[in-house]
């Protein structure tokens, strides 16, 4: 699924430059569930931002699903994103003014779906996180969890096989949070990768694999992928 | 749907921007009006002199008896050189690139009587074709001199309509009977009223116009005042003065290089000249609208610009979805040529109101101002390309924005 190389990268601001990633060689299979764990500052949104082609390397390559894509242009790395994978953020980035029905469309327009395909679909993701009777509230009218099972049905719109969370739970309650892993939990078992970025390690420790990562480098849980196990298995559910 | 998300956006954000939205449409419509505006004047004067200038006739071009300048084949001088109303015959018969052409006898001050007043004005004899050349139009129920008047040396006259107002007052006087020179004529035409800008010898509508047979009969001139001719075509009328000073330089013995041996008046000259002046006062116009519409155009990239700002993050959104950079490029082209197109079709409202409310006593003197579709098309166009460059710079920036640094997820 995910081969990452000798990756860098390199923020520079103004005459600064900081090593926000240094070294970085990653394998992740497909249909494995990985927690991201770190201090702050440690580079796990940047990490998160090149697996999920939001940015690029200024080192290294980076293989998605067989292509190199570590050096795509723009508009190559949108198509990506839009058909290779779901992103989740912690502070959910609906747009404020659309309603959850417009929120889901949102990456089917940009993939082209026909009109009565695309209102099927949107209904469906949104039944499926358990939202059928809210398609017309805004995010203003719906609660955190909600917003972001929103966010998740989004994300799933043209059904990717790499699903990224960053801090899916950061700003929900505990009940809320455990909502939103539940439908992680799903979506590893029918067959997705599922990547999550936390600071709850019970979290963390409910996920297949951690990676830790410090000052830029993954300093443990860097090797080969763990036997595939289930949740349950895992003892964690 | 999705146009409809944007369009809906749009009147959200223009509602939340009342104010710099209302200042920023209304440059673009101020603009818009002012091009608009004074196209519409400029064309309107334009047209109104035009026709003034027609008054005296269209391309017409007139001959006087003139001195010779040079000395030609032994000849001095100093010479006086006169045609006659057969010369004009011979010229007509042989110059192929002439169209109509008169002689014009005249005599001023010619006493006049009718049952209720004595007054004198100018009579000329002249051709049928005279009224085409001077645009002397009847009006209803009357005619110009035809050729039958000419044959049979009739006793009948056309009046110019302020001459034929002094004799008889208002109303219809064609059939009517008066003095001219102690002579009964009968009138058979009243000039319609014309706008006239030059002439000579006075304005048209104070004179009278008989045959020139009959002029001749009454008056036994030998030599016409002057002559007038009008080419086929305006642009043949360089060639229509070197033949006809070719035809009357071989019979009277004159240079044809002479340009004093025969006065001439090319009224197509100063049409010219006139045309070109017009034309840069109109562009000089419209620039000074284009002015306006230029500083329209910068808010309408100023709103722009502030309008990204407040959306960076929702194009940040867009952009971690999937969205390419055209389909954010082409949001922001449509919200700005939609402010512009409204502003645009406001002004144009605004523009035609205040040409509408010109009252008539303006028009009279300067023209009705008047936009035609090529003007119309123009100022559109020229919207149009100030909406895309207004719309390109800031469209640009946002397609160009890092998807993360947009989404600030730092
Ligand atoms: N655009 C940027 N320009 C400069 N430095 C940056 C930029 N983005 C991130 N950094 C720096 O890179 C480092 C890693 O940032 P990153 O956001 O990946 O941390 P993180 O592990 O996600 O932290 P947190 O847990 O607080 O979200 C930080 O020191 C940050 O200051
Ligand atoms: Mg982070």
């Amino acid at each position: 699924m995910i081969s990452m190389k000798n990756i860098r990268k390199v923020y520079n601001t103004g005459k600064v430059s900081f090593e926000a990633l240094r070294d970085i060689n990653l394998e992740v299979e497909d249909n494995e569930y990985i927690a991201i764990v770190g201090p702050s500052g440690s580079g796990k949104s940047t990490l998160m931002n090149l697996i999920g082609c939001l940015d690029t390397p200024s080192d290294g390559e980076y293989y998605l699903s067989g292509r190199k894509v570590d050096s795509l242009t723009a508009n190559e790395l949108a198509g990506v994103r839009n058909r290779e994978v779901g992103f989740v953020f912690q502070a959910f980035n609906l747009l404020p003014y659309a309603s959850a029905y417009e929120n889901v469309e949102l990456p089917l327009l940009f993939s082209g779906m026909r009109s009565k395909k695309r209102k099927k679909r949107v209904v469906d993701l949104l039944n499926r996180v358990g939202l059928g009777e809210k398609l017309q509230n805004k995010p203003t009218e719906m609660s955190g969890g909600e917003m972001q099972r929103v966010a998740i049905a989004r994300a799933l719109g043209n059904d990717p096989k790499l699903i990224l969370a960053d801090e899916p739970t950061g700003n929900l309650d505990t009940k809320s949070g455990a909502e939103i892993i539940k439908i992680f939990d799903e979506l590893w078992e029918t067959g997705h990768t599922v990547i999550v970025i936390t600071h709850d390690m019970n979290i963390a420790n409910h996920c297949q694999r951690t990676i830790k990562l410090k000052d830029g480098m993954i300093y443990n849980g860097n090797g080969f992928p763990v036997k595939k196990q289930t949740a349950s298995a895992a003892g964690l559910n | 749907m999705f146009q409809l998300l944007s369009i809906r956006q749009f009147f959200r954000d223009m509602r939340h921007q009342k104010l710099r939205t209302f200042m920023t449409m209304f440059g673009i419509l101020w603009g818009t009006a002012a091009v608009i505006i004074l196209l519409g004047f400029g064309t309107g004067l334009y047209k109104y002199q035009i026709k003034r200038f027609k008054g005296l006739g269209e391309n017409i071009c007139i001959f006087w008896p003139g001195l010779t300048s040079k000395p030609w084949k032994g000849l001095p001088r100093g010479r006086r050189i006169r045609f006659t109303e057969e010369d004009v015959a011979r010229i007509k018969a042989s110059v192929t690139s002439l169209k109509r052409i008169s002689p014009e006898f005249a005599r001023s001050s010619v006493p006049m009587k009718t049952g209720r007043n004595n007054l004198v004005a100018r009579v000329a004899g002249v051709w049928p074709e005279f009224s085409e050349m001077r645009n002397l139009i009847p009006q209803a129920g009357g005619r110009f001199i035809n050729a039958m008047d000419m044959a049979e040396k009739r006793r009948v006259v056309f009046l110019g309509n302020r001459l034929a107002e002094r004799l008889f007052g208002q109303g219809d006087h064609v059939g009517r009977t008066f003095f001219i020179d102690n002579i009964p004529f009968t009138v058979i035409g009243i000039m319609s009223p014309k706008e006239q800008n030059s002439s000579y010898s006075g304005r048209d509508y104070n004179h009278a116009w008989i045959p020139s047979s009959t002029f001749k009969t009454m008056w036994s001139h030998r030599y016409p005042q002057m002559m007038i001719a009008q080419a086929q075509k305006p642009s043949m009328m360089g060639r229509v003065k070197k033949d006809i000073e070719g035809v009357l330089g071989t019979k009277y013995s004159f240079d044809p290089e002479d340009t004093e041996a025969l006065m001439i008046w090319d009224t197509t000259e100063g049409f010219k000249f006139f045309a070109t002046f017009f034309l840069a006062f109109r562009a000089f116009l419209v620039g000074i609208g284009c002015m306006t519409l230029v500083t329209g155009g910068i808010g309408v990239s100023n709103i722009m610009n502030v309008v990204l700002e407040e959306r960076t993050k929702e194009i940040g959104i867009k952009m971690a979805m999937g969205a390419k950079k055209r389909l954010i490029m082409i949001q922001f082209m449509f919200e700005t040529i939609l402010l512009t197109a409204i502003g645009g079709a406001l002004g144009f409202l605004l523009a035609f109101g205040i040409m509408k409310a010109v009252p008539p006593s303006l028009t009279e003197n300067i023209g009705e101002p008047t936009v035609t579709l090529a003007g119309g098309l123009m100022a559109i166009g020229i919207i149009g390309v100030i909406a895309i460059v207004a719309g390109f710079f800031p469209a640009r920036r946002a397609a160009n924005l890092e998807p993360v640094k947009a989404l600030k997820l730092f």
